[in-house]
């Protein structure tokens, strides 16, 4: 028995073949993968967990049920500004020399009234304040405090047609990160959401953060939260919502600027 | 499933004729793992491996963990950081306020034959290049192939008793614990009767793996979704807030790393064919030996 035992402690050739087996293959696996990432139909067999989760998650959450509110005590100090967060954008750069004073909320698509809403117009709607927890796609989260109106309220008023399926956003900021080398035009920043997460209580477009008019760093003077999702799907800088039925002729199709880029239309994971 | 004991056909035969003259034989072959054992075992590793790289390619595009619910970014638990030297650049691992230089593997390393600032090497990644959206679809895919997979595995480990038979340690094994030491420091594995069921470091091992490090992995893994959070927010208490899990899931995943390097080694130097093969066949030789 101790003699079969060292036998197989000797076989050092063996087991350096084996080794360099086992990393020649894993080399080969590995630029595989890179391969396999960049193949269309791979990608989508991959992506199809998203679609798993998002049906997953929408059962598990129902329509209604609240994303963890934190308490005054909780309110990050340093709430971290990520993507666009100073837009050089002629329009954009206008409207904040004057306050905001002349700029409008576009509500537009399927719907049966069309509305142009100023801020004083939407402070005048009934608000929410909420402290919650948002979580970045890179992984850090911070705390803040949100005021805003709830986007039900707005779509409310602006009556919803039937064949609506989506709410897309339209923002004021210009993000392009240059990985989209055959686009020469700048890309305004654009996302959507389900008729479901807008219906929802929690996902109001902010006027307000900690209790201050919202500032330029995070998306003044308008910005949409969806408590129940990551940051990159919460648009800054609003400034017209559009109904739609399909989001296939939305720029690239996926439904928001970095869902373009290669992100989950869904994010809640 | 370990106790059930058969002679496979190959070996069946010379024994038999050897029974005459000699005296009993004990069989030779042994099925040392069930098939699900087996399936469950090579899509898990499979997974395991798929699931780490893309989760270091998740990691690196914010390498810092933090306790609480959110981030203090001037102060986090852990840190891959990349900074300015004297020569160059040089990459900084700091753990629980202690710096290393980790220049070359964390921090910075070389990418296409240049020095570049990186958290974990592009070797260690999928993709090997910087690609949250991608390494995130890698990874949600896998993480549904593992669950759905270790819950086939779990429900048979209970229903058909592999886990109270093969991996619960009776007190007699327990108290032989010292021993099974010395004998694994002295590379010394047991063989015939006694390689039928795993020793008693092997037991503890495969429980830690199977009932705590995974399932903290898959838990910690699911308080990170803001969606999970809301519909089960006890995760967010369970494990002190959202970042305080996403630490834990990173230490269960090096906690599963060095598992996986221990019990590489030891399917090395513990006879690796006959390991691999009951692994693969589910038949381990249990050597000849008259009884």
């Amino acid at each position: 028995m101790k003699m079969r035992d060292a036998s197989f402690i000797g076989k050092a050739p063996h087991r350096r073949g084996f080794l360099a087996a086992a990393l020649s293959l894993g080399g080969f696996t590995l630029s595989g993968c890179d391969r396999v990432s960049n193949e269309p139909h791979a990608r989508s067999l991959l992506g199809a967990a998203n679609a798993l989760t998002y049906r997953v998650q929408r059962f598990l959450l129902g329509a209604h049920r609240l994303a963890p509110e934190y308490g005054e005590a909780d309110i990050s100090p340093v709430f971290r500004a990520n993507g666009s967060t100073d837009p050089q954008d002629d329009e954009y750069l206008d409207l904040a020399d004057n306050d905001f004073a002349d700029w409008r909320l576009k509500v537009d698509g399927l719907v049966e009234h069309e509305l142009s809403l100023s801020l004083e117009d939407l402070r005048a709607l009934p608000s929410r304040t909420q402290i919650t927890r948002h979580d970045c796609v890179e992984g850090w989260s911070c705390i803040g405090k949100w005021t805003g109106v709830p986007l039900a309220e707005i779509l409310s008023r602006a009556v919803i047609k039937p064949q609506a399926r989506y709410v897309v956003f339209h923002c004021a900021d210009t993000l392009n990160d240059g990985s989209l080398s055959d686009d020469p035009e700048s890309i305004r920043y654009y996302e959507s959401i389900d008729l479901i997460d807008a219906a929802h209580p929690q996902t109001i477009l902010a006027y307000e953060m900690n209790g201050k008019t919202l500032d330029i760093a995070h998306g003044a003077p308008l910005r949409l939260r969806l408590e129940r999702q990551l940051g990159y799907k919460m648009a800054k800088y609003v400034t017209r919502i559009e109904l739609v039925r399909s989001l296939a002729g939305l720029h690239g199709g996926n439904g928001g600027y970095w869902e373009d880029r290669g992100y989950e239309w869904y994010a809640g994971i | 499933m370990l106790a059930r004991e058969m002679t496979s056909p190959a070996a069946a035969a010379p024994e038999r004729r050897s029974l005459a003259r000699d005296p009993p034989v004990e069989p030779r072959w042994f099925r040392r793992h069930s098939g699900l054992v087996r399936v469950t075992h090579w899509v898990n590793a499979l997974c395991f491996i798929l699931l780490l790289m893309s989760g270091l390619q998740i990691f690196n595009a914010h390498p810092a963990l933090y306790i609480g619910a959110q981030s203090d970014f001037e102060h986090p638990t852990i840190s891959i950081s990349a900074r300015r030297a004297d020569h160059g650049i040089k990459g900084e691992t700091m753990l629980f306020g202690h710096a290393f230089d980790t220049t070359g593997v964390l921090g910075v390393s070389t990418t296409d034959g240049q020095l570049t600032p990186r958290a974990f090497p592009s070797w260690s990644t999928i993709p090997s290049y910087q690609d949250l959206a991608t390494g995130r679809r890698w990874h949600f895919f896998f993480a549904w192939l593992l669950v759905l997979n270790g819950l086939a595995y779990f429900i048979f480990g209970f229903a058909s008793r592999h886990f109270r038979r093969d991996l619960l340690p009776s007190p007699a094994e327990l108290r032989h614990i010292g021993a099974d030491i010395i004998e694994h420091l002295r590379l010394r594995f047991p063989r015939g009767e006694a390689a039928k069921r795993y020793n008693v470091l092997q037991q503890l091992a495969y429980l830690a793996v199977v009932f705590v490090l995974f399932p903290l992995v898959v838990l910690t893994g699911l308080t990170m979704s803001p969606g999970i959070d809301t519909a089960v927010p006890q995760l967010l208490f369970v494990f002190g807030g959202r970042q305080t899990a996403r630490l834990i899931h990173f230490l269960a995943a090096s906690g599963l790393v060095i598992f996986v390097i221990v019990h590489l080694a030891m399917v090395l130097v513990s006879g690796v064919w006959n390991n691999i093969r009951s692994m693969i066949t589910g038949w381990y030789d249990l050597g000849k030996q008259p009884r």
